[in-house]
């Protein structure tokens, strides 16, 4: 079992003619997912490493039953290929692109709210179930199947503990970067929701960083609703107020929300153990199993 | 990327929320001349990206030349939290009988814009959002359909501002949130929106910051942008196209993504030592970026020693230690000593290219980053 992507999954990718586009449709090919379209206005009836490119996802979606996209598109359209997406009852959309606008993000949000399509993302590494489907630019070699679930906010810290919990011979159901943004789709909760849910899985590494308040919100839902065990690490204990820590989301406001401390906090407070290394993540888990 | 208050005013202004006559002086002489035409009561104020400045000494109130110039030699030049000040608006004094506080910023939690109207203005807002946050009335606005005339009234009703103003407020909140919308600001706000003696309402401060990721199609607002960096460290930085924040410890840290970046620097802290600074190089970096991220870190003259983390996604570790051969040869001595930690895509191509003659090479993150910290305190000793 897994969430989210399997075998089944059949996928779109929007912007495959573009580098980044080719080489991860190339990727993800060679991982073993169905990549089955492509979606590029203008570029229809060309093919992409054998697969064949549409001018909308419409269409890709009609003649090749398509049932989720990768957003491989410019920040600058890709709120407009978003909406695109969602506007085919697609199950999932992944968007990779970073630097989305934030207010683009919020109209994308109001759409996402009134459609059954789940969004993750924007400004994320995407979402892989180890020998079934990656969709993104996650690194396939390093995952094995198992039964952990993995959700994050960052890609490489998602490798770290990913390979850490690998080395130790625990594998995981599915690993999910939601993405830096402050704006994003899929949340904390939704990926603890959909962990939750599946039999497989039978315990969570949730890796937060600092900036927002998801986190804390995750805390309280971890204590109300989940028997399915957490382990959590918290990055970013380091920062100073007020600087944008690489990702847009990633910042620690002047009047003291969204830091490190008071994540922590509401994690321990909601029985969540949370590691000072990332390594100790892993360790976490192997105490859960 | 943060306006100062004169640009924002200069925005407000044309949008017609009304402002005090105003304008910027760089020099007592241009203070002196600028009050002349203004008259007084005038308040000068350092123009400058710091929250607080009145209490900081950043804001005078003049009401003769005296007065004026003392306030002008005092503030020009003076350094306010880190920034030198090189301007100063000098502003019609207002004589005011309430302040308020309208602004317009994103709700991430809620995904969508929220505007906020409070009959405390003046103060700071973010102090009257933790100790009494039922005096702040918020209002949240569906971005699709922008905000309503009604939702501007009943957010001004609901902060209890008087029915004789609330037309004249709930207008200027309009205004702010369709320039919030234009310019993708990520926040606008006024504090204070003042009331004069003769009932009149007009914007005594004036903040605006763009998302940074909208600025491709802002062109005028780019244009606006000053180098607001605190420190030449910054200003190469954005030269080279890294994310990057300069801390004041010994132990530079270069890293790929900002989560796994920030967990070294964290780690550095867990194990007893101090970050130099945050250093993304960014996903796929080829071996010329690793030689600017290296060039960086050693152009801190805190740091002594360097740890290099890199988890390969789609970047290569090979690649990586081609980049840090390539940098750290041309150096006759290497300045400070390097730790390397590469995983993931190509690790292994890595380890072997990477010349160990220049470079410490441990195998974890844990290793690389106590292995860093301990040589920048045999340096420092």
């Amino acid at each position: 079992m897994s969430v989210f992507v399997d075998e089944d999954t059949r996928v779109v990718v929007q912007g495959i003619t573009g580098g980044e586009g080719e080489f991860h449709t190339e990727q993800m090919l060679a991982y073993g997912t169905n990549v089955v379209a492509g979606a590029v206005p203008g570029k229809g009836g060309q093919e992409v490493a054998g697969v064949p490119v549409y001018d909308t996802v419409d269409e890709a979606v009609d003649a090749e039953d398509a049932t989720a996209s990768v957003v491989f598109v410019p920040p600058a359209f890709a709120g407009d290929a978003v909406f695109e997406a969602l506007d085919t009852n697609l199950d999932l959309v992944v968007a990779i692109t970073e630097g989305v606008p934030t207010q683009d993000m919020a109209t994308v949000n109001k759409r996402l709210s009134e459609v059954d399509t789940n969004l993750i993302g924007p400004n994320c590494p995407g979402i892989i179930t180890p020998g079934e489907a990656k969709l993104g630019i996650l690194p396939g070699n390093i995952f094995e199947a198992g039964n952990v679930g993995l959700v994050s906010r960052s890609g490489t810290l998602t490798y770290q503990v990913v390979s850490n919990l690998t080395d130790r011979g625990i594998g995981q159901t599915t690993a999910i970067g939601i993405g830096g943004d402050p704006i994003i789709g899929t949340s904390f909760i939704d990926a603890l929701e959909a962990f939750e849910a599946d039999p497989e899985t039978d315990a969570i590494a949730m890796c937060g960083e600092i900036g927002g308040e998801d986190e804390e919100q995750a805390a309280k839902y971890i204590a109300e609703n989940m028997d399915t065990p957490v382990a959590g690490f918290i990055a970013g204990r380091t920062a100073p107020p007020g600087k944008r820590m690489g990702h847009a989301g990633a910042i620690v406001s002047g009047s003291g929300t969204g830091t490190a401390d008071s994540k922590i906090t509401a994690l321990n407070d909601a029985g969540v153990p949370v590691a000072d290394t990332p390594g100790e993540v892993a360790e976490a888990i192997d105490d859960f199993l | 990327m943060r306006l100062h208050e004169y640009q924002a005013k200069d925005i407000f202004g044309e949008a017609g929320i009304p402002v005090p006559e105003s304008q910027l002086a760089d020099s007592v002489e241009g203070v002196l001349d600028a009050v002349s035409t203004i008259g007084y009561p005038a308040a000068i104020k350092a123009q400058v990206h710091v929250g607080g400045r009145g209490k900081a000494g950043g804001i005078k109130i003049a009401t003769s030349e005296e007065e004026a110039r003392d306030a002008a030699e005092s503030i020009l030049g003076m350094d306010l939290k880190g920034y030198t000040v090189d301007r100063v608006l000098v502003e019609q004094g207002v004589d005011f009988v309430d302040e308020y506080y309208v602004g317009v910023t994103m709700d991430r939690g809620a995904g969508e814009p929220v505007a906020m109207v409070s009959t405390k203005g003046g103060v700071d807002i973010e102090a009257v959002a933790e100790d009494d946050p039922e005096a702040i009335a918020r209002e949240h606005i569906d971005p699709a359909f922008g905000l309503q005339p009604y939702q501007a009234r009943k957010v001004v009703y609901d902060a209890g501002v008087p029915a004789e103003y609330a037309r004249d407020v709930s207008s200027i909140l309009s205004a702010l949130y369709e320039l919030y919308e234009a310019n993708d600001a990520s926040d606008i706000e006024i504090n204070p929106v003042m009331i004069t003696g003769d009932d009149d309402v007009i914007a005594a401060d004036a903040v605006m910051n763009i998302d940074e990721d909208a600025l491709f199609r802002q062109p005028d607002l780019a244009d606006m942008e000053e180098d607001a960096s605190q420190n030449d460290l910054e200003r190469k930085a954005g030269e080279y196209g890294f994310d990057y924040v300069r801390l004041s410890g010994n132990t530079g840290i270069i890293g790929n993504g900002a989560g796994l970046v920030m967990a070294t620097l964290d780690l550095v802290d867990y194990y007893g030592g101090t970050p130099a600074n945050f250093l993304d190089v960014g996903g796929g970096a080829k071996a010329d970026r690793i030689g600017n991220a290296l060039d960086m870190v050693f152009a801190d003259e805190n740091v002594e020693s360097v740890v290099f983390n890199i988890f390969g996604g789609i970047t290569r570790g090979d690649e990586v230690a081609k980049g840090i051969n390539e940098a750290l040869e041309d150096f006759e001595e290497i300045p400070k000593p390097v730790v390397v930690r590469l995983a993931g895509t190509n690790a292994e191509e890595g380890m072997e290219i990477l010349n160990t003659d220049l470079v410490q090479v441990e195998a974890t993150l844990e290793d690389a980053v106590q292995r860093a910290v301990a040589n920048a305190e045999e340096v420092a000793q």
